[in-house]
C-alpha cells in the first residue's frame, strides 16, 4: 500500500514540478514586453554603442587634414600582435636639418585584438578607438588600413 | 564463404570517441571512452586541439602585453585572470594600488563570476535537454556584458586591468547600472530554481550521479565550486584574500554530497553570495586614483612570483620567473579547468554516457583554459 501511494505521489510531484516550470515560460508568453530580443540589422539607426567600445583603431583628423601623429613608433612597440607598422620618412627642415616624419601609419585590423595598449602608449593622443564594429569584408586586404589620410600633415606644435 | 556466427552472450569492451566535435564537450575536447554496453569503464581525455602556446608567447611579451593573452584562457572569467597577472606584477614591483582600484576590481570580479555562472547555468540546462534555460541564462549574462561594455569597452575579452590599476575609471553611471542589475537579478534568480533546480527530469538526472569524494577532489587538485560541492574548503578569496575580499562578509558555499546536483547547487548559491559582496561594496567605492603610473618598460627584480585568484572555475594561478629583463623568463598558468578535467575519469567510471554529459556540465570546463 505504502509503495503504491509513494508511486502516485512521485508522479504527482513530478508533474507539478514540470507545470511550475511551464508557468514561468507561460508568463513570458503572455508578457511579450519583457522579452529582450533585439532585431539587430533593422535597429541600426537606434542602436546605442557605448562610447568606450573598442571597435577599430582610427586617427582623427582636423578639418584641414591635420593629425597629431609624429611617427614616434611607440604604438608599434606597444602592440603585442604586430598589427601596427610605422613607415617614416625623412624631410629637410628650412634650417637644413633632417627630420623624421610619418609617411604611413599601417594598421592591420585583422590582426588586432583590441587591447587598447597602443592608445595608452601614444604620447600625443593621436590614435583612438572608434565604435564602428561592422568589419566584415570579402577581401582580407581591405582590413589593412592606412590611418593617416593622404596629404595630411602633423598639427603645428606637436613634437615628440 | 562461411560467415562465422557472432557470440552475443558475452559483452565486450569497445571504444568510442566523444568529440572533438561534440556539442556537450563545449569546445574541442576529445574523450576516448572505454565502454561495456552503456557503462563507462574508462575516460581518457585527449587535449591540445586549441593549444596556442600562450605561455611561450608570454616569454616574448612585455608585462603589459601578457594581460590581454590571459583573456584568451578562460574567457568567461577574464577579469580574474587579468587581475592575477596584475597582482603578480605589482607584487614584484612592491607596489600598493589605491583602495579604489581594489574595490572596483572586486566588484568586477564578482560581476564576472555571476556572468560566468549564468552562462554556465544556461548551457547546463541545454546539455540536459532544456533549451529554454539557455535563453534565460543569456538574458542576465547580457545585462552584465553591457555593464562591461560601458565600463571598459569590451564585452568578453575585457583587458580592464593594467599593472598599477585599471585601464579606465568607472563611468559615472556605473553604480546605477550595477544596482539596476542586482535589483533585476534578485528577482530572476528564483526563476532559475523553478525552471531547472526543481524540475523532476533535471533532478533525476543529477542527484546521486557522478560522485566525487573529498579525498579524490584534493588528490586531483580540483578547486572551485566543483570541489566545494565535495566538502573541500578551497576558496582562495577566504584562504588568501586579495584585493578587497578581506573587507567583505560572505559565506563559502560548501556541500558534502559531491554529486552533480551538489555541484549545480554550489554555483547557484555562489551567485547569491556574489550579489551580497557587490551590495556591500557598491556604495562604498573610495575616492582616489584609478591608476598608479608605472614605467613604460616594466622590469621585475630577479625572482619568482606567484599569485592565485579565485576564478569562476577554481584557483587560477600565475607563476612568473623574472631575470630582470623586460620580458619574463618563464610564465606558468595554473588553470583550474586542467585540474578539474583530470578528475573526470574518476567521477565518470561506472556511469552511463548520458551521465557523462551531466558530469562534464557540472565540472564547467572551458577548453581554451585547459589547452592554453
Ligand atoms: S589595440 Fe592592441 S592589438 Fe590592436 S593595434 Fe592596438 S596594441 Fe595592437
Ligand atoms: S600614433 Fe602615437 S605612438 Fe603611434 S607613431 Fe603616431 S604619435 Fe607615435
Amino acid at each position: 500500500m505504502n509503495e503504491v501511494t509513494e508511486y502516485f505521489s512521485d508522479i504527482f510531484k513530478g508533474v507539478r514540478s514540470l507545470l511550475k516550470g511551464m508557468s514561468v515560460t507561460g508568463y513570458y508568453f503572455l508578457h511579450p514586453k519583457e522579452i529582450i530580443t533585439q532585431q539587430y540589422p533593422e535597429n541600426r539607426d537606434v542602436l546605442k554603442v557605448p562610447e568606450r567600445f573598442r571597435g577599430e583603431l582610427v586617427m582623427p583628423h582636423t578639418a584641414d587634414n591635420q593629425h597629431r601623429c609624429t611617427g614616434c613608433s611607440a604604438c608599434q612597440l606597444a602592440c603585442p600582435n604586430g598589427s601596427i607598422i610605422i613607415v617614416s620618412d625623412r624631410v629637410e627642415t628650412p634650417e637644413g636639418k633632417k627630420k623624421k616624419v610619418i609617411d604611413k601609419h599601417v594598421y592591420n585590423l585583422a590582426m588586432c585584438t583590441f587591447c587598447n595598449l597602443c592608445v595608452r602608449a601614444c604620447p600625443t593622443d593621436a590614435i583612438v578607438m572608434s565604435n564602428d564594429f561592422e568589419h566584415a569584408t570579402y577581401d582580407r586586404g581591405e582590413l589593412i588600413k592606412i590611418l593617416n589620410q593622404p596629404g595630411s600633415k602633423v598639427l603645428e606644435g606637436i613634437e615628440e | 564463404m562461411k560467415i562465422e556466427a557472432i557470440d552475443t552472450s558475452e559483452t565486450k569492451e569497445y571504444f568510442i570517441n566523444m568529440g572533438p566535435q561534440h556539442p556537450s564537450t563545449h569546445g574541442v575536447l576529445r574523450l576516448l571512452l572505454t565502454l561495456e554496453g552503456e557503462i563507462i569503464k574508462n575516460v581518457e581525455p585527449h587535449i591540445g586541439y586549441v593549444h596556442r602556446a600562450i605561455e611561450k608567447m608570454c616569454e616574448k611579451s612585455s608585462f603589459q602585453q601578457i594581460i590581454h593573452l590571459t583573456d584568451r584562457l578562460d574567457y568567461l572569467s577574464c577579469h580574474m585572470n587579468n587581475e592575477a597577472v596584475c597582482l603578480a606584477v605589482e607584487q614584484g614591483l612592491e607596489m600598493d594600488v589605491p583602495e579604489r582600484v581594489k574595490v572596483i576590481r572586486t566588484i568586477i570580479d564578482e560581476l564576472n563570476r555571476i556572468s560566468s555562472h549564468t552562462l554556465w547555468w544556461g548551457v547546463m540546462g541545454m546539455d540536459m535537454g532544456a533549451i529554454t534555460s539557455f535563453l534565460y541564462g543569456f538574458r542576465e549574462h547580457e545585462m552584465i556584458t553591457e555593464i562591461f561594455e560601458e565600463t571598459c569597452g569590451a564585452r568578453l575579452t575585457m583587458s580592464y586591468n593594467v599593472p598599477g590599476g585599471l585601464m579606465f575609471d568607472i563611468p559615472p553611471n556605473f553604480q546605477k547600472m550595477v544596482k539596476d542589475f542586482l535589483f533585476h537579478f534578485k528577482k530572476k534568480l528564483p526563476e532559475y530554481d523553478t525552471l531547472l533546480s526543481n524540475n523532476i527530469i533535471f533532478t533525476e538526472r543529477t542527484k546521486g550521479i557522478g560522485y566525487l569524494s573529498k579525498e579524490n577532489a584534493i588528490a586531483f587538485g580540483v578547486t572551485g565550486p566543483s570541489a566545494r560541492a565535495s566538502g573541500f574548503a578551497c576558496d582562495v578569496r577566504k584562504l588568501k584574500p586579495y584585493s578587497a575580499y578581506h573587507k567583505v562578509n560572505f559565506k563559502e558555499i560548501i556541500f558534502t554530497e559531491g554529486d552533480c546536483f551538489a555541484r549545480y547547487k554550489a554555483r547557484i548559491d555562489e551567485m547569491w553570495e556574489s550579489v551580497s559582496i557587490i551590495e556591500q561594496l557598491i556604495d562604498n567605492i573610495p575616492e582616489g586614483d584609478y591608476f598608479v603610473k608605472t614605467k613604460a618598460v616594466i622590469k621585475l627584480p630577479v625572482g619568482e612570483y606567484y599569485q592565485s585568484v579565485e576564478s569562476a572555475r577554481g584557483e587560477f594561478g600565475v607563476y612568473i620567473v623574472s631575470d630582470n629583463k623586460k620580458n619574463p623568463y618563464r610564465v606558468k598558468f595554473r588553470s583550474p579547468g586542467f585540474a578539474n578535467l583530470s578528475a573526470l575519469n574518476k567521477i565518470a567510471q561506472g556511469c552511463k554516457i548520458a551521465d557523462l554529459v551531466a558530469i562534464m556540465s557540472t565540472l564547467d570546463l572551458v577548453i581554451p583554459d585547459i589547452d592554453r
